[in-house]
Order: structure tokens, then sequence, then C-alpha cells
């Protein structure tokens, strides 16, 4: 089977990474999700390449938070598939879902509030087989809360739970982290902080599918950008093309071109 | 985390003694941790002498003053069951008396049924896996079944409760299993009491013998309930408790985790069962009513429920308590017991909310800053005398 090279879904994608930057590691394939009467995500092909930093936009209601529980399995779809490196994921539970290689930040902060910041670490680690005493060192050092290791999460500031979960999340060492808003609430320059902390990852290799509004946000971490309006998929291409786009900017941007 | 043992900077001490010092410190390394208060050289020394205490007392006192000691120990099993799955994987059952309750039947139809010193011990086995699976069976159809929360201790109370209705109608004679009469509610009565060895020269377990294995395998739960809670199950157990959601997407199975706790918690319960039944020869109904499925929570509230020394130390108390009180006490006369249990319980909810022992640790702790503040600051005014 050849490596697919654009975005094809018909396709179950290609096992593992071969080439580097043109496999496939999520593909979702017709996937729905209805509602009652409402379709939230209405047959979505979906894909998203290894190594790549992809953004998710689109006004609100569009099925940007569906379609991210749906792939970590939080919600089971009406209808569809979705693969994660050649694995079929659609019948498995989270918890299966995670140990393929995927790891998720949700939107508001979840951290172990009663928990010191580097037993927050120790929770997803001691599931791993890493050195946890070296990781979570490099893990405090990247997300720059090496000061603060024995302070009760729940002392932390709003940006620090932030990255303190993102840094929990990547202790996994995931294939494709995904990312719900992860700078809402934030001022600039903690918003900043999240983007070099994404920037720097993603030089390491791992693959991010980000759920984002703020464009400034958008602009600073990604290669391609997916905007979503009423459950479809609208337009796919780099940053700039998409903010070029005079519907993207109709029905998102909310400017009347 | 560790110790103040581990660190090893006194090179004065000898080899022998640095070697028996590692040993103990890697010992304590397994017992103390984050989810347990009471981790100083202090707390222990407390701890061997409040065994010691314990390991005297039947020298200090009358034969039946320590029968009713050896219930409270029994009793205390209950306790250290409900606090391991409600502090720790926050977890509230109603039910615990259930697996303890099933686990006295099941040792007083097997020991009655096989009447003989090794049936005894197939009672014994078979009483603690009765009780062990009741409580991994409702645990299976609890957590898989997506019941969290309220509901968990709701439908723990029901069955308890079911329970009670059950064995209560179970008096006619119709209601036997092999030669063991169940009695409804009159309760099952002749239940052998524990053995050691078999044969002619077997050794009945009870009086101060029973008081003695009780204590025995109270202090081996206790320390091995720390192990684990400061071990890698017990930080799951507390990320599960914490938050649910967030422990699931780091890969943890948490309705299997919850099984595990809810089914180790269910042993427990049932090693206190067998004990009881085998205490008093005797098990009724009521150790599935409503008034005693209480008396766990009220134990492990007052005590703490992230202690496990404080739920046991609590039942101790309290239980030793009502026992006073029921044999009245001036004015006071028995049907007040209940009530001024029920009165402990509410004043600790309202003032000390996370129970005794935790608010006793925090004010020792204080303690200890005040007074390593007070030694540094003479220490500076000393030093320039010497």
């Amino acid at each position: 089977m050849s490596t697919p090279r654009d975005i094809n879904v018909r396709q179950k994608p290609a096992v593992a990474a071969t080439g580097g930057a043109t496999s496939t590691v999520l593909a979702t394939k017709q996937l729905t999700k209805n509602f009652g009467g409402l379709t939230a995500v209405d047959s979505v092909d979906f894909s998203v390449k290894e190594g790549e930093v992809r953004c998710l936009i689109g006004p609100n209601g569009a099925g940007k938070s569906t379609l991210l529980e749906l792939i970590t399995g939080q919600l089971s779809p009406s209808e569809g598939e979705i693969y994660f490196d050649g694995t079929d994921l659609t019948e498995m539970d989270t918890h299966d879902r995670i140990d393929t290689g995927i790891s998720v930040k949700f939107q508001s902060p979840h951290v172990y509030e009663n928990l010191s910041v580097e037993e927050n670490l120790q929770v997803p680690l001691q599931r791993t087989d890493r050195d946890a005493g070296k990781v979570s060192e490099e893990t405090l050092d990247r997300i720059a809360l090496s000061d603060e290791r024995e302070e009760p999460a729940s002392d932390l500031s709003h940006g620090e739970k932030q990255r303190l979960e993102i840094g929990m999340a990547v202790t996994l060492d995931p294939t494709l982290m995904l990312l719900d808003e992860p700078v809402a609430g934030m001022s600039v320059d903690e918003t900043a902080d999240v983007a070099a902390l994404i920037r720097s990852l993603h030089d390491d290799g791992m693959t991010f599918l980000v759920v984002e509004h703020d464009m400034d946000f958008v602009r600073q971490i990604s290669d391609r950008v997916t905007v979503l309006n009423q459950g479809e998929i609208f337009r796919e291409g780099p940053i700039a093309e998409i903010e070029a786009d005079e519907d993207v900017r109709r029905i998102y941007l909310g400017e009347n071109a | 985390m560790s110790g103040p043992l581990g660190d090893g900077s006194d090179h004065k001490r000898s080899d022998l003694d640095a070697r028996s010092r590692s040993v103990i410190g890697c010992v304590r390394d397994r017992l103390e941790g984050p989810n347990t208060i009471g981790d100083s050289p202090a707390f222990w020394v407390g701890f061997a002498v409040a065994v010691a205490a314990l390991a005297v007392y039947p020298f200090t006192t009358d034969p039946y003053t320590i029968i009713q000691s050896s219930r409270y120990l029994a009793l205390s099993f209950l306790a250290l069951s409900l606090c391991f799955i409600w502090g720790y994987a926050g977890v509230l059952s109603f039910g615990q008396v259930a697996f303890f309750g099933i686990a006295a039947y099941a040792f007083g139809i097997i020991g009655i049924n096989l009447s003989s010193t090794v049936g005894v011990g197939v009672a014994v086995v078979g009483a603690v896996l009765a009780g062990t699976l009741s409580a991994a069976l409702l645990g299976y159809f609890m957590f898989y079944g997506g019941v969290r929360e309220t509901y968990v201790t709701i439908m723990t109370l029901v069955v308890t409760l079911v329970l009670n209705t059950f064995m209560a109608q179970t008096a006619g004679s119709e209601w036997a299993v092999g030669a063991a009469q169940l009695g409804g509610f009159n309760g099952m009565t002749d239940i052998p009491s524990l053995t050691v060895g078999v044969g002619e020269t077997a050794l009945v377990v009870e009086g101060v013998g029973l008081y003695y294995a009780l204590l025995v395998a109270l202090v081996a739960a206790y320390l091995g309930l720390r192990v684990l809670v400061n071990g890698q199950f017990g930080m799951t157990m507390v990320a599960v408790r914490e938050d649910e959601a967030r422990t699931t997407t780091f890969g943890y199975d948490v309705p299997f985790v919850k099984l595990v706790v809810f089914t180790i918690g269910g042993a427990l319960a049932a090693v206190g069962g067998v004990f009881y039944a085998s205490w008093g020869n005797y098990i009724d109904p009521s150790v599935f009513g409503i008034a005693f499925a209480a008396l766990p929570v009220v134990w492990v509230s007052v005590g703490g429920r992230e202690s496990l020394l404080g739920a046991i130390g609590a039942t101790l108390a309290i239980e030793r308590m009502r026992t006073g009180l029921s044999s009245g006490i001036g004015p006071i006369g028995s049907e007040w017991a209940l009530v001024i249990v029920g009165g402990l319980l509410l004043c600790v909810i309202l003032f000390l909310p996370a129970g005794v022992a935790p608010r006793l640790d925090d004010l020792t702790g204080e303690l200890r800053e005040k007074r390593a503040e007070r030694s540094q600051s003479t220490a500076t005014t000393e030093e320039p005398a010497e």
C-alpha cells in the first residue's frame, strides 16, 4: 500500500511513520455525530499528518470540541470511523486510545488541585516505563515550573495550571497531542509562553491538533488550518491562505466581504 | 518525600549502625509518603508505644473487658475498609457492613457444617472469599454500569437493607443450610470459635488469645494498607478520587481501579466479619441494619477519612464509649448512646470536617515548627557564648 500523498481518507492510513512528514497519523472517515435532531459533526473526512501542528478553527457551535471528543472517545460517533496510526479507534474506550499514543488537554484546567506540581506529573508518568525522575525534571524545566514543584497545584495561576496540564499530557510521550483552547483566558505573555512550548515540542517531532479561537496564537503555531462550519469542513490550507479567504472571513472572522 | 533518615550525612555512625539504619530507612520509605499523615520518627515511637500498651492491656484488666475490647478490634477492620475506599478513592459506601455480615454468616454456615478443626480453617477461607466476591460482584455492576458518587452510597445502603430484610425472615426450620439454621431475626447460634492446629492438639482461639490474634492482624492490615496507599496504586487511587475524567485521559481504566479498591475494601470487611462471628459465636440480621451500617461512616468521619490510624482510633474510642453508655452512666441510659454518637458526628462535621487525626497532625506540625524556630533562635543567641 502506498503512503497517502495528500489528504486521503478514503483509504486506511499507512501504519506508523515510515517516510516522515508525509504519513498520516490521524484520519476520520465520514465521521458523524447527531445530538437528537442536531448534527454537530457531519460526515467529516479529516486527517492530520505526522509532525504537523494543525489548528482547528470555526465559529461557536461549528463542532470543533465535539470532533475532539469523538477522537478521544468521550463521545461515540453516530456514524463513521476514526483511525490512528493505522489502528481503528472507533470502538475503543478512552483509556485504551490514550495507550495508542494520543494525549489530550481539556479546555478548562483539570489539574489535581490537592496534589503538588510534582505529584501531578507523577500520575501520568507512573503509567509509562520512562525514567520518572529524569522526565519529571525535564518537563518541569520545559513548562517553567521547577520552582513550584512542591506547591499544591491549587496555588498556581490560571496560566501556570494550563502549562502544568500540557506538561502532564506530554509526559506520556504521545505521538499526537490534542489541545482544546490551550490559551483561553490567558494574557498575551502567557499565550506566547504556551506557543513557545508547543513549538519546542513540535521541534522534537510531536504532532499537534489544536482547537483555538485566538488567531494571533494560531498564527504563532500552525502549519495548516482546518475551518469547521456547521459540522462540516469548510476550508483547509496554510494559515495565510485561510486568512485571505473571503468566505472564511465572512463566516468566522465576522467580516462582511 | 523520603524520611530524614535517608540523608545519611552523619559519618560518625558505624557501618553496622548505618546498615540497620538504611534498612529502617527502606522500610520507612515504603510506609511513608504523601498519602499518609504521621511520617516522623516521633510518630513511629508513639505508634510502637500504643501497640505495646494494647499488648500489655490484658495484664492490667479483667477478662470481660478484654472480650469487649476484642469486639472493638474486630470492628476496626470495618473502619479500615471504609477509610481505604472512601478516604483514598472517594467511594463512599454505606454498605461495608454487608460484606462484614456476609462473611460472618458464611463463616457460621461453613463452620457449623464442617464441625472439625480443619473445618474452621475452610470456613475462614470460604467466608473471606464470600465477602470479597460479593464486593467484587456489586462493584462490577456499579462501576461498569456507570453508577457514581452519591448513587454508590444509596445503592450500597439499599443492598445492605435488602439483606437485612431477607435474613430477618429466615426464622422457619426450612431456612437452613445443612446443619446451620439461619435463625431469622434471632440469628445464627453455635458458630465455632477460631482454632489453630489440627485434631486433638488444636488450640481454640478465644478470650485473651483472640484479642492478641486480632491485634496482630489489625497491625498487619494497617501497615499493609500504608504500603499500598503510599505506593503507585495509592497515587492512582488519589488521582481517581480527585478527578476521574482527567485520570481516564492519562490512560487509566477508572472503573477497574474502583473495582479493585472496592474488592480490597470488601476483603477487609470480610476479615472483620469472620473475627466478629467467631468472637460472639453468633450473628444476627442487625449486622445489616441501618444503625450498624451508619457506624463505620461515623467512625471514619470522626477519625479522619484520610487517616487509617485515625479511623481505628475513632472506632476503639466510640465503641468503648457506646459500651459505657449502654450499661448506663448515672441518669444517662443506654437509649442515649446513639443520640450521643450522632451528636458527635454533627460536631465533627461542623468543626473538624477533615476529622480528628488530620487536625491533630496539623497541631503537632505547628508545634514542631514553633519548637524548631525557638531552638534556632536560642542556637543563634547561644553561639557567641561558646
